[in-house]
């Protein structure tokens, strides 16, 4: 009996194909758009990155940080210095803040690793507390007030928004691509198997604290960036708009609207999010207290998300991560794999 | 500096009262409560609002609002977080973290985002003299000996009554438990009423000692936090040392620079992690 892996159904090909002529379309809005649009789209894109690489930690890689928003800051901070300071222009030093925040996330996770559980959660928050206050301490950016961007004076505002904008774009492929083939490769695999079972995984020789490590640092990168994109459009900079708690309360709204555990997730959530502040926004506590209660509601009641309900009712995934073994002698379905993990054909997690 | 150390240790008396509840709950059913904080904060805008129902004296005031909270505790952990333990931390975490920022909007509509405080009397000026020319003062010191009379309660509570019995039980092997009969749901439930009498204690000193806002609470739960890991996790007098010493490193570090005592506190939290990651008390397990 032969058997062969399913890594990719016709339908997840064509929703890519059709995501990627979206991306194409989506880039010549500056053309025909608004320069409001434009904003608009920065700044929910600043929180679909963050909110998708805190899905990679929770949902993935099994912690639960509430600290992200250390690399955030981190990542702003570190674009404006090498704007101001060192005269780099702006939009390149995005890749180098996230870099920056990345290799910061080797130390910190020294600290951060030794409590496990909620305790490892309320750990990262007093970490990037630690952040907030030691930068409020730097006067050369401008303490606790802090400081604008300068560095893109010169530039034209129709220029700078552009930019920005296809920056942005450029940012949100770079994180989904980024996250997708990671769970694509033999790392993602052995990162979801981890997910699965730690026990299992590292029975499998899976080496579970590289993986975790693995998972800490790309999800710095990712916010870092996130961080530096959002006060390259924001153009002002202060520890408490950079490292507060704020960033990760959304992202934790966008994913368990969205569905834990899964890339579309995010999206989903991230689109939502938006609809949402546009239309109730002006509430403001009330709204808040809302978020907050459906953020309580759907884990209770509604886990899997928006993403897992379409993905139960449809029986596809935009972008599938799974490994599905199809053993030729079963009946399969032509096209469609299983929705739900199935006895008949099981994951492969090895 | 021996001025600065007694003030730091009376402050450690306050924080010891904020991180008890945290401490209990993370120990009966390891569930972290992130919104430990805001609860605190919702305590003493509480009491600041029924004290003057009670004629205005703030032991009236606690004196309805712990069973109260008692109550309201036993309730949220029955219908709410019973729901969310298990292996999984995540469900909890979400869920109190929800709470936190449903709790901080909440009380910023009722009672605004200015600072409040509740009427101690004649407790907010007096003091005592230590000998020589040290004086401290009497609510702060009353604040120490009730965190000191209630870590020695739980502790007593722990080692030597049934329902101690049944926390340890439950937190040990709770399907074991419920095989000898205990209903873990209930046990969880006295254990969250019990946490939050004492979060309601701790939000009626923190309003008669300073004053309340509805932005503070993150930065109680941190202090909490911090309280329970420097003292090591697992035992109500670790937690108490851990207090005494965070409110000492808050006081030094306040000293040299008035921005720096919540900073350096955290520090110090973050050394003992790295020096001793099982805190300056660990208890051995079993």
């Amino acid at each position: 009996m032969s058997a062969t892996v399913i890594r990719s159904t016709r339908a997840s090909q064509t929703a890519i194909g059709i995501g990627a002529a979206l991306c194409v379309a989506a880039a010549t809005l500056p053309f025909w758009g608004e320069s409001s649009w434009m904003r608009e789209f920065v700044e929910i894109a600043c929180y679909f990155i963050f909110a998708m690489m805190w899905n990679l930690l929770a949902g993935y890689g099994g912690m639960v940080s509430v600290g992200q928003q250390a690399f955030f800051g981190l990542g702003g901070y570190v674009m404006l210095s090498l704007g101001n300071f060192l005269g780099l222009n702006p939009f390149l030093a995005i890749p180098l803040a996230a870099l920056v925040s990345a290799l910061a996330a080797l130390p910190v996770s020294r600290l951060a690793f030794r409590l496990q559980g909620g305790y490892f959660s309320i750990g990262t928050w007093v970490i990037a507390e630690v952040f907030r206050l030691s930068i409020a301490n730097v006067s050369a950016v401008g303490g606790g007030s802090g400081t604008s961007l300068t560095a893109l004076r010169g530039i034209s505002r129709a220029t700078r928004e552009n930019t920005t904008y296809w920056v942005a774009l450029g940012c949100v492929v770079a994180a989904i691509a980024l996250v997708y083939l990671f769970l694509r490769s033999k790392q993602g695999l052995a990162l979801q198997a981890i997910r699965d079972s730690e026990v299992a995984a590292e029975s499998q020789g899976v080496g579970v604290a590289r993986m975790k490590l693995a998972v800490y640092v790309v999800a710095a990168f990712g916010c870092g960036m996130a961080g530096a994109l959002y006060f390259v459009s924001n153009l002002r900079i202060s520890p408490d708009a950079a490292f507060g708690v704020n960033w990760t309360a959304f992202a934790i709204f966008i994913v368990m609207i969205g569905g834990i555990g899964r890339i579309e997730g995010p999206l989903i959530g991230a689109v939502v999010f938006w609809a949402l502040n546009k239309f109730f926004s002006d509430y403001g506590t009330w709204y808040q207290m809302g978020l907050g209660l459906l953020a309580i509601a759907m884990t209770l009641f509604f886990r899997e998300g928006l993403g897992g309900f379409l993905h139960r009712r449809l029986g596809f995934e935009m972008l599938p991560t799974r490994r599905i073994l199809k053993l030729d002698a079963a009946p399969a379905p032509a096209d469609v794999p299983a929705p739900a993990p199935s006895r008949l054909m099981p994951k492969v997690s090895l | 500096m021996t001025e600065t150390i007694i003030q730091g240790l009376l402050l450690g008396g306050l924080y010891c009262l904020f991180s008890l509840g945290l401490s209990l709950m993370f120990g009966v059913m390891r569930l972290t409560n992130i919104a430990q904080g805001d609860l605190i904060v919702a305590g003493g805008f509480a009491a600041i609002s029924v004290a003057p129902l009670v004629g205005g004296h703030f032991v009236m005031a606690g004196l309805v609002l712990l069973p109260v909270a008692f109550a309201v505790g036993y309730a949220l952990q029955r219908t709410v977080l019973n729901r969310t333990l298990g292996k999984d931390p995540l469900p909890s975490l979400v869920v109190t973290f929800g709470l936190s920022i449903v709790i901080q909007n909440a009380l910023l509509e009722l009672y605004s985002a200015d600072p409040r405080s509740l009427d101690a009397g004649e407790l907010a000026t007096g003091s005592l003299n230590l000998g020589g020319d040290i004086y401290v003062g009497t609510l702060p010191l009353l604040i120490l000996v009730a965190a000191l009379a209630c870590t020695a309660g739980l502790q007593l509570l722990f080692s030597a009554t049934s329902l101690g019995r049944a926390f340890r039980a439950v937190s040990d092997d709770r399907e074991a438990a419920e095989l000898m009969g205990l209903d873990s749901a209930k046990v969880y439930s006295l254990a969250t009423a019990l946490a939050f009498a004492l979060i309601a204690l701790a939000g009626l000193f923190q309003g008669l000692r300073t004053t309340v806002s509805p932005a503070d609470g993150p930065l109680l739960l941190l202090f909490a936090f911090e309280s329970v890991i420097i003292g090591g996790m697992g035992s109500f007098w670790g937690t108490f040392v851990g207090a005494l010493v965070l409110g000492v490193s808050q006081q030094v570090g306040f000293k040299f620079d008035p921005g720096w005592g919540v900073w350096f506190g955290h520090l110090v939290f973050l050394a003992v992690l790295l020096v001793r990651p099982n805190g300056l008390f660990p208890k051995t397990k079993g």
